[in-house]
């Protein structure tokens, strides 16, 4: 799940203006990102963890932080949270 | 000159490129000035349109579906006859693939095959007379009832309502913004149509007044919150390709026809096209198709591949393609002169429409405001990484 934490916080760097950010920060209520960025992100998971971000995970929950998008991936597909341990 | 010398394509893709083009050659460019004239498109069209699967190309899976170039290529060829057609083709497109990615099992069930075939037409209601540019301003309210939601507000400009059978319609609810499915025949449901516009004067544009539409809650497309960050944007950020692709075809019909016009016309004993300063016009005219198409083939390619940087090159192609349309549209007619501005040439209709390109599904402005704020997100991921 850390490894996945890296990639998912390295993608929001480029969108938050290159400030760091903490596992648990509320990325959305940050009010640094763009209209475009939450699809930006659903493409960003999907594509690199090979999920399939459907009508059901549509739940703010999923999206906040670095930690519930983790946690999403981890759910979505397990192999890839296996295999970075 | 080629038209094909700036992509490589696979045989696939020029395969059914070709039976784009002639599709367009055959029913829609000997037709397009009559529905631009008479502002309507006829439903054979719209069967033609369906029956040659192109109302379900942007869907990922079944019959007539495309990978992303092939549906660049279509809206290229489709708007390079009629803006007006590849406008129908951008709405409808727009909701299918809500439904597709954002829709229940139930709304798929229920409406895909509907709209793949063309047996329902879809529109998309999210402009309001007060909330164009700034979509988060829209009015019309959904407010829970038992079951259902009631909808009540106005939509204008809305694409193709004259004829849709379904809208998809964005309202403010107490959890959010959110999108229904509405269908045409609602009770409380009224569509005006709008005439006299500038260009895509063809694209039976309406306006919805929704006094209490009732509207079952299995009708939300995703989910309260959500209706302006995913499902409009994602929805747009279709429109916005099929219109940059659109814009090419429009720049290439501009250049095809003066390339025509000016190896026949004749001014103080010359041929139009040995003047130095017409040839600076078809010569930007050349370069400008060429740039817009790669831009939009390389969006293309990056949403083939579900690329989280395809929605910025997307919005950048179509920033540069609706410009390039409108200077190729304004420098034909000045090229056709006299001829250009009456009805016997179809520059003028190119011009009308071009205009229009530069405003719908994100303006000029609002895409340079995009662009120019990507563009600062990467100084700032490069400065990040240095550190």
């Amino acid at each position: 799940m850390e490894h996945s934490k890296e990639q998912v916080r390295t993608f929001l760097v480029r969108h938050i203006g290159g400030r760091t950010i903490g596992d648990d920060e509320q990325i959305f209520a940050s009010g640094f990102v763009n209209s475009m960025f939450a699809m930006q992100l659903v493409l960003f998971l999907e594509k690199n963890f090979k999920i399939a971000i459907a009508n059901e995970d549509l739940e703010i929950k999923n999206f906040a932080s670095i930690n519930a998008m983790a946690e999403l991936i981890a759910r979505k597909n397990p192999a890839i949270t296996e295999r970075s341990h | 000159m080629t038209i094909d010398s700036d992509m490589e394509l696979n045989p696939q893709q020029q395969k059914r490129r070709a039976a784009f083009r002639e599709f367009v050659d055959v029913h829609v460019v000997p037709r397009a000035s009559a529905w631009d004239r008479d502002e309507f498109v006829p439903a054979e069209t719209v069967y033609q349109l369906a029956n040659a699967g192109y109302l379900g190309a942007v869907l990922p899976v079944g019959e007539g579906t495309c990978d992303m170039i092939e549906f660049g290529l279509l809206n290229e060829e489709l708007g390079r006859g009629c803006s007006s057609i590849r406008s129908l083709l951008t709405v409808h497109s727009m909701v299918a693939l809500s439904v597709w990615r954002w829709g229940t099992e139930t709304q798929k069930v229920q409406w895909l095959e509907k709209l793949r075939q063309g047996q329902v037409i879809a529109a998309f209601a999210l402009t309001e007379p007060e909330a164009g540019s700034d979509a988060h301003a829209i009015r019309t309210e959904a407010v829970a009832s038992g079951d259902d939601f009631l909808l009540s507000g106005n939509k204008k400009w809305i694409t193709f309502a004259q004829i849709a059978d379904l809208f998809l319609v964005f309202a403010r609810t107490q959890r959010g913004l959110c999108a229904f499915l509405v269908e045409r025949n609602t009770p409380g449901l009224v569509v005006t149509p709008v005439h006299g516009m500038l260009g895509t004067r063809a694209s039976m544009m309406g306006e919805l007044r929704l006094e209490h539409c009732r509207v079952p809650k299995q009708n939300m497309i995703g989910a309260p919150g959500f209706g302006l960050s995913h499902i409009a944007s994602s929805a747009l950020d279709c429109g916005r390709y099929s219109v940059a692709w659109g814009c090419v075809g429009i720049a290439q019909t501009c250049l095809q026809s003066c390339l025509q016009y000016t190896g026949r016309r004749k001014q103080a004993g010359t041929l139009l096209r040995d003047h130095q300063l017409i040839q600076r016009m078809i010569a930007q005219m050349a370069v400008g198709v060429r740039a817009a198409r790669s831009l939009c083939y390389n969006a293309g390619q990056l949403r083939n591949a579900g690329d989280p940087a395809s929605m910025i090159e997307t919005s950048i192609a179509k920033y540069f393609s609706c410009k390039t349309a409108a200077k190729a549209a304004q420098d034909a007619v000045q090229i056709h002169g006299a001829n250009g501005c009456s009805g016997e040439y179809p520059v003028e209709r190119f011009y009308r429409d071009a205009k229009i390109m530069e405003i719908i599904e994100g303006s000029n402005e609002i895409q340079e405001i995009t662009i120019a704020q990507s563009a600062y997100e990467e100084v700032a991921e490069s400065l990040t990484l240095a550190t």
